[in-house]
């Protein structure tokens, strides 16, 4: 009885820690003189308020929920991914330059090929940071992390270089975006409205995933890899390559998610010259969506519609009472640090009781923390 | 709040513990049901039952790891509430894990002294730490250096460091589970002498072991527990091996002791000369030589550590060779991939079944593929046949009577002999065509244990080749055609079973040569 009660505040406990972080955010709206049930009336509104801001909250929704599924398989086979950003970024370029390089093709293979290409270069992001870990035990925090700064870089360059549009180029102003994509290319509408056909294709991912990680050898081999090396080993799994399957699926997902801002969203790839100009943090964010969503494919789906909507409603929430744009900005972060966070409580908590239920069994275990065994556990 | 946890400064002497009606359920068991039991000071009082019985569970309520759903604890007849480890250290209970919380990295001393209040406030008195030690090292005969670091230590030493640890917090009720389980025959000795000192001081000790002999040696009463409720308690005294065995299982029990002789059949598998690097800590192995037939049990005796790991691990793959070659019925198999390997039917039980054998966070059917999940029974291009991998675990689980609530239960949640009983139900069902066993019967309740034996015969005699990796020389004796013994990670010799005897094996084991033994 206890342990469903627990299984049920767990799942719960992202939106417990959303509550809490509006509830400061309120403190801070009543400092500035705003009253919070306005400013919240406002979010609400914005978020879901017409079908409009519904489709806005979905459109916001599918990077996150494309991103926070390749969190879900890396997290599967104990590897983290934030190399989000950059996977976004270098899918997205490749996607963009073939799109605009080959003309007069029929729209749906343009777009299949397009989503395709740009998988398979967030695949090659998230490969390298997963050589690098399986081979030469380099923490993938770090190096994803240093592969989210060389695609700004590349994205900074090619867009005001090779594939800046060439209208911009003889312009003054030349802002940094490529020339807009043949209108067949672009993904069909679902609604009249901006939400596009790439939500839906993340949506059936998603169950994709859930498919991938519990019903095939292959999720069985990654979560294996996650859980226990030494008994991969032992089942005659190879141990390195799934981690770096693991990385590629979750850059792949990434790329695409770039894929879909440039043929769903934009039409075009522009950025603003910073580092999450082009991608708006949904590389980042969607890492939160799947925290918020217990690392479930299934569960994520929800969850980075809520993330959604947090980060459009607040955005009519400014307009409506006129706090200054930081303060959405750290509320976002607050609800950051608030999940975040609680996962962490979560997992911590989980590890207690699983402790508690296995220690006097693992007679052998304790060999885990012998030296040399224990380096290679760590890594 | 009581008495007894109000003044835990200074806390009263235990005379005696009594848990009475204590029930607890866990999602689909009954672990305990309204289970009765007490221990005094100056006794060994033992605990036994079969795999799952719910032993465990009883001492992990006592020491305020699990909380009982109903039931009181009486300390000195007094009633006290036991909420978690810290309210059951300051009572004065300690307990014995089998996987001992030690950071290897520190000293004995820095260990001891983890987690409590310096007597010198924010300055470390880590002196008068290892001092105290050395005293109650040499009250007890727990020979130890307190500035030994704990990666070099031994497993039985370990124990005695977790020893040290309880009576340091000021323990006077020891509850220890299954603390003989990884130790070596000698180590055991050890492990007793140091019991009965405590006794003789006043110690209440509560034992638990699936090895009824020890149960006669140590203790002066014996609880049975069987699907969770008392069975029983009786002074040791009155009882004896063949008896407590029926007690516990509920009828009688015969032991395996001969098997008929059987004609060798061809070399199965043929190491020649090969070695290996180890692990820091253990030995690697050098210019081994050894054939193993089919149709035979071939027992490898040798104290803990002396490369028995590193030759299971050579020939099943996860472990490279420096030199020498390997032979898997006569084909060259030396660097060979794992997964060939189980394809050859090799089957291995490792010794370290927990962290090598078996996934904690899959469930047990999942667990019961591990080997063999990309097999097409299990497995048809690439996507999981889960109505087979359920019928397969269906299966086993009654076969080896694994004790689970359900195929999908995570088999982190099942009890420890239940938990080995999935790798050995796993290798040994898939009628394998060379076996290496690594003390295959341990952690098993002797029913178990008799039928794992028996399955090892039954393989043995449809022409499977075994290697049984044993510390146990009445397992070996018991089942083994022909015993090598292994010592430094050479081979010291081969004896057929005629010709072998406890003494001869144990001097072998000791690393002393016939020659020398003249
Ligand atoms: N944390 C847990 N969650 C769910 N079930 C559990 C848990 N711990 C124990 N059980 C169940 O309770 C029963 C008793 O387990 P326990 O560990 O007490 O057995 P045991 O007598 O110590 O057996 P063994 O000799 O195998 O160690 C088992 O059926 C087991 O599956
Ligand atoms: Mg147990």
């Amino acid at each position: 009885m206890k342990s469903r009660l627990n299984a049920i505040l767990d799942a719960l406990l992202p939106l417990f820690a959303t509550l809490a972080a509006l509830l400061v955010g309120a403190i801070m709206l009543i400092i500035l003189d705003v009253n919070p049930l306005v400013a919240y009336g406002a979010l609400l509104n914005g978020a879901f308020g017409s079908s409009n801001a519904l489709a806005e909250t979905l459109v916001k929704a599918t990077p996150l929920l494309l991103v926070g599924l390749g969190i879900c398989i890396a997290y599967r086979g104990n590897v983290i991914n934030i190399g989000g950003e950059g996977q976004m970024i270098v899918g997205a370029i490749v996607a963009t330059w073939f799109g605009l390089r080959y003309t007069n093709m029929p729209g749906w293979l343009m777009i299949t090929l397009a989503m395709m290409l740009g998988a398979l270069a967030g695949a090659v992001w998230g490969g390298i940071p997963g050589v690098l870990k399986a081979y030469f035990n380099v923490n993938e925090i770090l190096s994803t992390v240093m592969m989210n700064a060389i695609a700004v870089q590349l994205l900074n360059f090619v867009l005001t270089g090779p594939m800046i549009d060439p209208i911009q180029s003889e312009k003054a102003s030349q802002i940094p975006q490529t020339a807009r994509l043949e209108e067949a290319y672009r993904l069909p509408r679902l609604v009249p409205t901006r939400l596009h056909l790439g939500a839906l294709i993340a949506v059936g991912l998603a169950i994709l995933v859930y498919f991938l990680l519990w019903r095939t050898t292959l999720g069985y081999r990654i979560r294996s890899v996650g859980q226990n090396k030494f008994a991969s080993r032992y089942a005659g799994i190879k141990v390195e390559r799934y981690i770096i399957i693991a990385l590629m699926l979750s850059g792949a997902l990434a790329g695409l998610a770039g894929v879909t801002q440039v043929y769903g969203v934009n039409f075009r790839m522009i950025t603003d010259g910073s580092t999450s100009g082009f991608t708006g943090r949904a590389g980042y964010n969607g890492i939160v969506a799947a925290l918020f969503g217990s690392l479930h494919p299934i569960i994520t789906i929800p969850a980075s519609i809520l993330f959604g909507a947090l980060l459009v409603g607040a955005n009519t929430m400014q307009r409506v009472t006129q706090v200054p744009s930081a303060l959405i900005t750290a509320l976002n972060g607050l609800v950051v640090v608030f999940v975040v966070s609680s996962e962490i409580w979560r997992k911590k908590r989980q590890q207690k009781r699983l402790t508690i239920a296995i220690e006097d069994q693992e007679f052998d275990e304790f060999s885990n923390e012998i030296p040399g065994h224990s380096v290679e556990e760590a890594s | 709040m009581t008495d007894l946890e109000l003044n835990s400064g200074k806390k009263v002497r235990i005379e005696s513990v009594t848990m009475q009606g204590i029930t607890k359920r866990f999602p689909g068991v009954l672990a305990n049901d309204r289970v009765d039991f007490d221990v005094k000071a100056s006794e060994v009082h033992a605990l036994l039952g079969e795999n799952g019985a719910g032993k465990s569970t009883l001492m992990k309520i006592l020491y305020g790891l699990y909380h009982q759903d109903s039931g009181e604890i009486y300390i000195n007849d007094e009633l006290v509430k036991i909420n978690s480890p810290t309210d059951a250290i300051n009572l004065g209970i300690g307990m014995i894990h089998q996987h001992f919380m030690l950071v290897p990295t520190l000293t004995v001393t820095e260990n001891v002294a983890l987690g409590l209040p310096s007597s010198r406030g924010p300055l470390t008195d880590l002196d008068r730490v290892s001092k105290r030690i050395l005293e109650l090292a040499d009250l007890y005969g727990l020979r130890i250096d307190p500035n030994a670091y704990i990666w070099q230590l031994s497993v039985g030493q370990q124990q005695r460091v977790e020893i040290i640890k309880a009576l340091y917090r000021g323990a006077d009720l020891l509850i220890l589970d299954e603390p003989t389980a990884v130790l070596t025959p000698q180590e055991v000795d050890e492990l007793f002498g140091i019991m009965r000192q405590m006794v003789n001081d006043g110690f209440g000790l509560i034992f638990i072991s699936h090895k009824l002999h020890e149960v006669i040696e140590i203790s002066h009463r014996v609880t049975v527990l069987r699907n969770g409720k008392k069975v029983g308690t009786r002074p040791t005294s009155e009882v004896d091996k063949s008896e407590l065995a029926k007690w516990m299982v509920g009828h009688a029990i015969d032991f395996i002791t001969t098997t008929d002789q059987i004609q060798c059949g061809e070399v199965r598998l043929k190491l020649e000369n090969v070695s290996c690097e180890s692990d820091r800590g253990a030995k690697g192995l050098k210019d081994i030589n050894l054939e193993l037939c089919s149709g035979e049990i071939l027992g490898l005796a040798g104290v803990s550590g002396n490369g028995q790991r590193d030759l299971a691990e050579v020939i099943v793959g996860l472990r490279k060779v420096s030199s020498g070659k390997i032979f898997l019925e006569d084909e060259d198999i030396t660097g060979a991939d794992v997964d060939v390997l189980i394809k050859k039917m090799l089957s291995y039980i490792p010794e370290e079944r927990m962290r090598d054998g078996m996934i904690k966070d899959f469930t047990v059917a999942e667990n019961l593929i591990l080997r063999e999940h990309d097999q097409p029974k299990y497995s048809d291009n690439g996507f999981l046949k889960l109505k087979s991998i359920e019928n397969h675990a269906k299966e086993l689980i009654k076969l080896f009577q694994i004790k689970t609530p359900s195929h999908k239960t995570m088999a982190k949640s099942l009890s420890g002999g239940n938990i080995q009983k999935i790798v050995l139900a796993r290798e040994l069902s898939r009628k394998p065509r060379t076996i290496i066993a690594a003390q295959p019967t341990r952690g098993l309740d002797i029913g178990a244990a008799e039928y794992v034996r028996e399955q090892l015969i039954i393989q043995r005699n449809n022409g499977t080749a075994v290697l049984l990796i044993s510390e146990d020389l009445d397992e070996i004796f018991a089942l083994s055609d022909r015993i090598a013994v292994i010592y430094e990670g050479k081979i010291m010799g081969i004896l057929s079973r005629e010709d072998a005897t406890k003494e001869k094996i144990g001097l072998l084991m000791a690393g002393v040569l016939p020659a020398e033994q003249a």
